[in-house]
């Protein structure tokens, strides 16, 4: 321990800490703007500078370690006073459209001027002009709102190991952009939306389609089905100020119907169906001498990034569409032919907390009626924002079910939105289909857990099945050069794009710095899952009644023609 | 983003060229810090940093071509942009900039096609603007290649344009 004193007070904190780190177990808060926990602390922003008795200069406190003795102040007059025009001069060269932008008043550069009284025009000189990037479908980057702190670059860099944006030029020309300033259409980005969720500014936010929904919801001629994806239930609170880990499904449910949706579906069905055609497809694979591992489909950024990265991995894909896409092929197919519906005259609307979805619906071989299986995405935060503007009041909603028919869905779809859920769920069906019986005790607790790589080995009918589940794309590497190298031999692999999986996705509401830095919110948006489907009755997707009855009156069974035909799909190889 | 000026001038690299950039990427890539290196004896073998010579460096270096990028726009000693056969290069030293090679550097630009910096899409010709080069005497002063022409005006430009097809 080394003993420091900070505004006065002495504090004993563990060696190696960093003086922002030492602050904070002393009760002081020094605000940051750059700094971003395990992934970000460049000293770059110079916000969080203290001053250090002794020093030369003002030190940045996200990088300066503590030794013993020292003597830090965090809130001299010297200190506020640099902040301040640190601060003042960001905005000079920031676009200070405030009044409609998506992040205000979730903005941290917007509290950071009001907490340290800045005034936004002090320095009236010139400033950058940037187009803006709208060449992808999920995702509009805006870099006269950028500030430049790179978390966006760390995020891609850290997490997804992707690297397509980084800081181009230098000096005042500096901008984060892509190789030979492409548009990100054009570079192997995956699409993951990370980025979106830490900037601090709205540099960065998703392609909206909440008018495009408008348009639907209010053409007479169309029925709208709203679907909704296991993540967004236990994120969606926290628009609405419900602490983190909330679930709040009856809320969504009876908000999304007042929007004026005809019906109102579970994902979670889907992910079931998922599990049944998934689970047959491994062991068909297994007791075929299949390419295995068997790799998960579920994740729209995944499957770029193999397609771009490892090309060589697309026979491992399980060739199933994501819950979204059956979901909207079902809708399209069987619920149209059940209803009578023209399949082009329904509209459905996935609410994801994803925006690879947004790319991923537009992708080939997504339209099992002939017309694409899903019309729209929009992420949690669209739906939130859509809520607001309808004058729709969510927290004084009575809870609502999800309408009956397909509304049904296990929890073990439910777990889909936390890493590990995926296997977790195949492993129940996996292990009754095989052993023929039932059984009380259905936690996987190996596969739980927010630890970015997790292996296991079940033995299920005689069989050791070895595998492994992995969230974000770096440790997806990690997994693939070890298969690579020949260095594992796992049977099954789930993989998510967004560390923790979907609860922690690109299009789930956005959380500052600050709460990031000192919250494990994806732990706890995970726990609200694990905490609903333990107090669950239909725990086991091949339990759900909506599925026994797809399999008994449409598709056969798991994995038949017909149901290759309408929930499966191709991949193709992209390139760098 | 407007900042970084691009060239329009197709890849015209040889195997030979390609050839002496892996065995030096091979040959450094082991080394902490190797992009710099990497950076500069590409710029050696192909005069310039095009799109395809740095998507091999990112690929020979196990990095992404972003992270390649971002250091050669930071550095002003790379360029992405060839060298013309025939390079113009205007002094805007002081004593010049005061004579009007200013408006010498803007005619360039208007007639040529091309910005300061750049070269046009035919490789013919590209244009810089340099700091003293020494003859203030003979201010506005511009070069073509290794020969000077001194004491220019707008309207000398066209014909030294000419002069030099």
């Amino acid at each position: 321990m080394v003993n420091v004193i900070i505004n006065g007070k002495s504090v004993s904190v563990p060696e190696g800490s960093t003086i922002l780190e030492a602050a904070r177990i002393a009760g002081i808060k020094i605000p940051t703007l750059c700094y971003l926990k395990d992934i970000n602390a460049i000293g770059a922003c110079r916000v969080c500078v203290v001053e250090v008795k002794g020093a030369r200069s003002l030190v940045a406190s996200c990088v300066y370690p503590v030794s013993e003795g020292m003597e830090i102040i965090t809130n001299s007059p010297r200190v506020l006073k640099s902040r301040k025009t640190t601060v003042e001069l960001i905005l000079s060269d920031h676009e200070k459209k405030c009044l409609s932008c998506v992040r205000s008043k979730n903005c941290e550069l917007q509290s950071l001027s009001k907490e340290l009284g800045c005034d936004e025009n002090h320095y009236d000189g010139a400033v950058n002009q940037f187009p803006l990037d709208l060449s992808t479908p999920y995702l509009i980057r805006d870099n006269n709102k950028c500030i430049l702190c790179r978390r966006c670059v760390a995020a891609c860099h850290d997490y997804q190991s992707v690297s397509v944006i980084g800081a181009n030029a230098r000096g005042f020309d500096t901008h984060i952009g892509t190789f030979f300033s492409q548009d990100l259409d054009k570079v192997p980005c995956v699409a993951c939306g990370q980025c979106i969720n830490v900037c601090p500014t709205g540099a960065l936010r998703e392609r909206e389609e909440i008018d495009d929904v408008l348009a639907a919801i209010n053409d007479k001629e169309k029925h709208v089905v709203f679907v909704t994806a296991p993540a967004v239930r236990v994120a969606i609170g926290e628009e609405f100020g419900y602490p983190v880990g909330t679930n709040t499904q009856g809320k969504m449910v009876a908000a999304i119907k007042k929007l004026g949706a005809d019906r109102v579906y579970d994902v979670n069905m889907t992910a079931d169906l998922t599990i049944m055609e998934e689970g047959y497809e491994f062991l068909h694979r297994l007791k075929n001498n299949g390419v295995l591992p068997m790799l998960t489909s579920c994740s729209p950024g995944w499957i770029k990034f193999v397609e771009h990265y490892y090309p060589e991995f697309i026979p491992n894909l399980s060739t199933c569409k994501s819950p979204q896409q059956m979901f909207g092929a079902v809708i399209k197919t069987y619920y149209a032919e059940k209803q009578g519906l023209d399949p082009k005259n329904i509209v459905v609307v996935s609410v994801m907390p994803c925006t690879a979805k947004k790319f991923e619906k537009g992708r080939d071989y997504q339209s099992a009626s002939g017309v694409p299986d899903i019309d729209y995405v929009l992420t949690t935060r669209e739906l939130a924002r859509l809520i607001k503007r309808e004058g729709i009041m969510f927290n004084q909603l009575e809870d609502e079910d999800f309408d009956p028919a397909l509304g049904i869905g296990s929890t073990a779809g439910l777990i889909f939105g936390a890493t590990g859920g995926v296997m977790e769920a195949a492993l129940r069906t996996l292990r009754e289909v095989l052993e023929g019986k039932s059984f009380e005790n259905l936690d996987f607790k190996e596969v739980r857990g927010m630890k970015g790589i997790k292996e296991a080995t079940y033995n299920i009918a005689g069989i050791d099945v070895k595998v492994a589940v992995a969230s974000s794309l770096s440790n997806a590497r990690t997994l693939l050069e070890k298969i690579k190298k020949g260095e594992a031999d796992y049977h099954f692999i789930e993989i998510m794009t967004c560390p923790g999986g979907c609860v922690n996705g690109g299009g789930q509401p956005i959380r500052t710095a600050e709460e990031r830095n000192n919250m494990d919110i994806p732990g706890l948006r995970a726990k609200a899952i694990y905490d609903t489907d333990a107090k669950s009755k239909l725990r086991k997707s091949h339990d759900n009644p909506v599925v026994k009855e797809l399999y008994e009156n449409y598709f056969g069974e798991p994995n038949s023609h017909k149901a290759h035909e309408i929930l499966h799909t191709k991949y193709v190889k992209r390139g760098l | 983003m407007g900042k970084i000026k691009l060239t329009k001038v197709a890849f015209a690299g040889t195997a030979e060229q390609e050839k002496q950039l892996k065995e030096k990427l091979a040959e450094i890539k082991q080394m902490e810090g190797a992009l710099m290196p990497a950076l500069q004896a590409a710029q050696e073998i192909y005069g310039y940093l095009p799109k395809e010579v740095q998507a091999i460096i990112a690929e020979e270096l196990g990095i992404s071509q972003e992270e390649v990028f971002g250091v050669a726009t930071f550095y002003s000693q790379f360029t992405l942009n060839p060298q013309g056969k025939i390079q113009v290069s205007v002094c805007l030293g002081t004593a010049c900039y005061v004579k009007g090679s200013g408006e010498v550097l803007d005619k360039f630009k208007s007639l040529l096609g091309i910005e300061e910096g750049e070269c046009t899409a035919d490789g013919k010709y590209s244009l810089v603007a340099t700091r003293c080069i020494g003859c203030c005497g003979l201010a506005p002063v511009l070069t073509v290649n290794d020969k000077v022409y001194g004491k220019v005006s707008v309207s000398d430009v066209e014909k030294i344009i000419a002069e030099n097809n």
